[in-house]
């Protein structure tokens, strides 16, 4: 009676110290033992079953993998005295987890930590450009179109000497020189959004309405200007084309005309006082009607026989 | 049929009496649910656009392929990634409600996620939606925790800063294809990069737009250009009302030259030839032709007039009037 009265107790008693001597670590995990509160060898990495101590050692897990930071937004002005709002966000991770549970404990203290530095070097950083190279990359030349050719900010020389990339990467650099005394290896910096604060937003705003209606009142006075000149360019084909049809009308004639005046000179040069007693008489003849007077002298030779017909 | 439990006095519990019935009963029930839970937990099905990934004690132990398999029971656990489908993420909106008639919504962090500023200084409001797909289930898995808050802070900063290397105009007009490659070649650099087993397929932008307060001025720029071609067609629709009728006309006056040309030059030899003809005979019998000619044209010529006066020098003093015609009466 009595083994079997023992029996549950110890079966149970049995579990338990199996599954205090063994703990298994995840592929995103790392995890540190301390026994009694003290820190025992080092990190175990491998992903996997592992034993220790049943009681007396106590497991702590870290997360192996690239973690979040995103830093809050922070009003900062630029070198050129530009007030923006920054937010970056960062990734971390753990590389020395010994180090990480004496410094901060958790992620909770780790990310305040960051916090600190992430937020100063960005403060820095920022402060130490103007806002030109914080928001370019690079000397890239704007396209630009036809309408907004010789008009408006995009045309701004730009002189990018270090550019947002390389801003963040010395964010990150800096930053990355301090994390370790955590346990923490910064492994990105990056700017997330960078914005005006309201009343800078407002002004800029301002500035490209403005620049806009220049370019609105610029397109217009174009279009009119354009249209002018298509005017202009119509009165002169138009005066072009029939001033150059009335030339060579008249060319036309004219060289008709002195064709004309060479034949009537060849023909009628045989005998010119023959044509002058023939158009003589066809004229008398066009210009008599029944309106005119014909005095004739009874001397004339068609009266020659009117009074006697003896001679 | 037994009454209520008893529970005793107070203090002391006693379990009701199990007869050796039930008790098989019991056994027998606890042996079929802990071999449904063995076999539940060995059986697993991945489906297909997924991939299983087995984790063995929690460290990684092999990747599945789509349909039916089997794993350890209790020490082994399955988490299925969907390699195969093809994942979307928004920017700046959020589908509400897929389907004929979509809808979008966009709360005011929703609508901070677009407003970004352009290199030249001026703020656009740019959306754009990224397709990705996972590429490697492994690196998606361990390598990165909260892998999609990650991804979506990687795409606001690349969309970010290649909207920061061109200027509003760009952005907004004729930029807008090469900003989407930039961008997403920059996306895929930074999951290189990180080593998040994420492969962007697409970067579509959808509306970019000016700010709302700025948005008037920038349509009164698409007016103002409007209006100017409007200006150029018209006056280019004057000019060809006009010129080309222009030139008809002139060509009209040519040709009616050339008519009067040949007119001109035909009548001049048909003259001639007349009078060379007439001549010809003429020279043969000079002073008759010439008398006939003259007396024939007088002879047309003289009842044509309307009044006619015959004179005779020699009776000059009673100034004789010959009145030849019907009509003929001499006004005083």
């Amino acid at each position: 009676m009595t083994p079997r009265r023992f029996l549950v107790p110890m079966v149970i008693g049995a579990i338990l110290l199996a599954l205090s001597s063994i703990y298994t670590v995840s592929e995103t995990e790392q995890v540190i033992i301390t026994q009694f509160g003290r820190p025992v060898g080092g990190a175990i990495n491998r992903p996997g079953i592992h034993a220790k101590l049943p009681f007396v050692q106590d497991v702590h897990r870290f997360d192996k993998r690239w973690l979040e930071f995103n830093g809050a937004a922070n009003e900062i002005p630029t070198r050129d005295k530009k007030y923006i709002w920054v937010d970056t966000y960062a990734r971390w991770r753990i590389t020395d987890p010994l180090r990480f549970y004496q410094a901060v404990r958790d992620e909770r203290g780790g990310q305040s930590r960051l916090d600190d530095i992430v937020d100063g070097e960005t403060r820095n950083a920022v402060a130490s450009f103007d806002l030109l190279e914080i928001v370019r990359s690079g000397n890239r030349k704007f396209q630009v179109t036809e309408e907004l050719a010789g008009i408006g900010s995009a045309e701004a020389m730009a002189n990018v000497g270090t550019g947002r990339a390389r801003i963040a990467a010395i964010i990150l650099e800096k930053a990355a020189r301090i994390t370790p005394e955590f346990g923490i290896e910064l492994v990105d910096v990056r700017f997330k959004r960078i914005s005006y604060v309201d009343t800078v937003q407002q002004k800029v705003f301002e500035r490209m309405v403005s620049e806009r209606k220049r370019i609105a009142e610029r397109s217009r006075s174009e279009g009119q200007g354009r249209a002018a000149e298509i005017r202009g360019q119509k009165e002169r084909d138009m005066l072009s084309a029939s001033s150059s049809g009335y030339k060579s009308a008249q060319e036309l004639k004219g060289a008709a005309d002195a064709q004309a005046a060479a034949i009537y000179a060849r023909a009628y040069g045989r005998d010119p006082e023959l044509y002058q007693f023939l158009k003589s008489m066809e004229t008398l003849n066009a210009t008599m009607d029944d309106k005119a007077w014909l005095i004739l002298s009874t001397d004339s030779e068609l009266f020659k026989y009117l009074e006697s017909d003896a001679r | 049929m037994r009454g209520p439990v008893d529970v005793g006095p107070p203090g002391q519990f006693r379990v009701p009496p199990v007869t050796p019935a039930q008790a098989r009963t019991i056994r027998t029930v606890a042996a079929i649910i802990g071999v449904l839970a063995v076999l539940l937990s060995s059986y697993y099905q991945v489906e297909p656009d997924e991939v299983g990934v087995v984790q063995r004690f929690g460290a990684y132990a092999r990747t599945t392929e789509p349909g039916p398999h089997l794993k350890f029971p209790f020490i082994e656990g399955v988490t299925k990634v969907p390699v195969q489908r093809q994942l979307k993420m928004e920017f700046g909106f959020r589908t509400v409600l897929a389907g004929q008639t979509t809808e979008y919504s966009a709360s005011p962090e929703v609508r901070a996620e677009a407003v970004m500023l352009t290199g030249d200084l001026n703020v656009a409001v740019v959306e754009w939606i990224v397709q990705y797909r996972i590429r490697d289930a492994r690196s998606f898995l361990f390598h990165i925790r909260d892998v999609e808050e990650t991804f979506r802070f990687m795409s606001e900063a690349s969309m970010r800063q290649v909207v920061g290397d061109h200027s509003v105009d760009e952005v907004i007009t004729i930029g807008r294809e090469a900003i989407a490659l930039l961008a997403k070649d920059e996306l895929q650099r930074l999951c290189n990069l990180y080593g998040i087993g994420i492969e962007v397929q697409q970067l579509v932008l959808q509306d970019v737009n000016p700010p709302d307060p700025v948005k008037p001025a920038f349509n009164e720029v698409n007016q103002a250009i409007q209006e100017k071609e409007r200006a150029i067609n018209d006056a280019w629709a004057d000019y060809n009302k006009s010129v080309p009728r222009a030139k008809g006309e002139a060509e009209q006056a040519i040709r009616s030259a050339e008519g009067y040309a040949l007119e001109r030059v035909n009548n001049a030899e048909g003259d001639a030839h007349r009078f060379e003809a007439f001549h010809d005979e003429y020279r043969k019998a000079p002073g008759v032709t010439r008398k006939r000619i003259y007396l024939e044209t007088m002879g047309t010529l003289i009842p044509k007039a309307g009044r006619r006066l015959i004179l005779d020098e020699k009776a000059r003093g009673i100034l004789p009037l010959l009145q030849l015609g019907p009509t003929a009466e001499v006004k005083p």
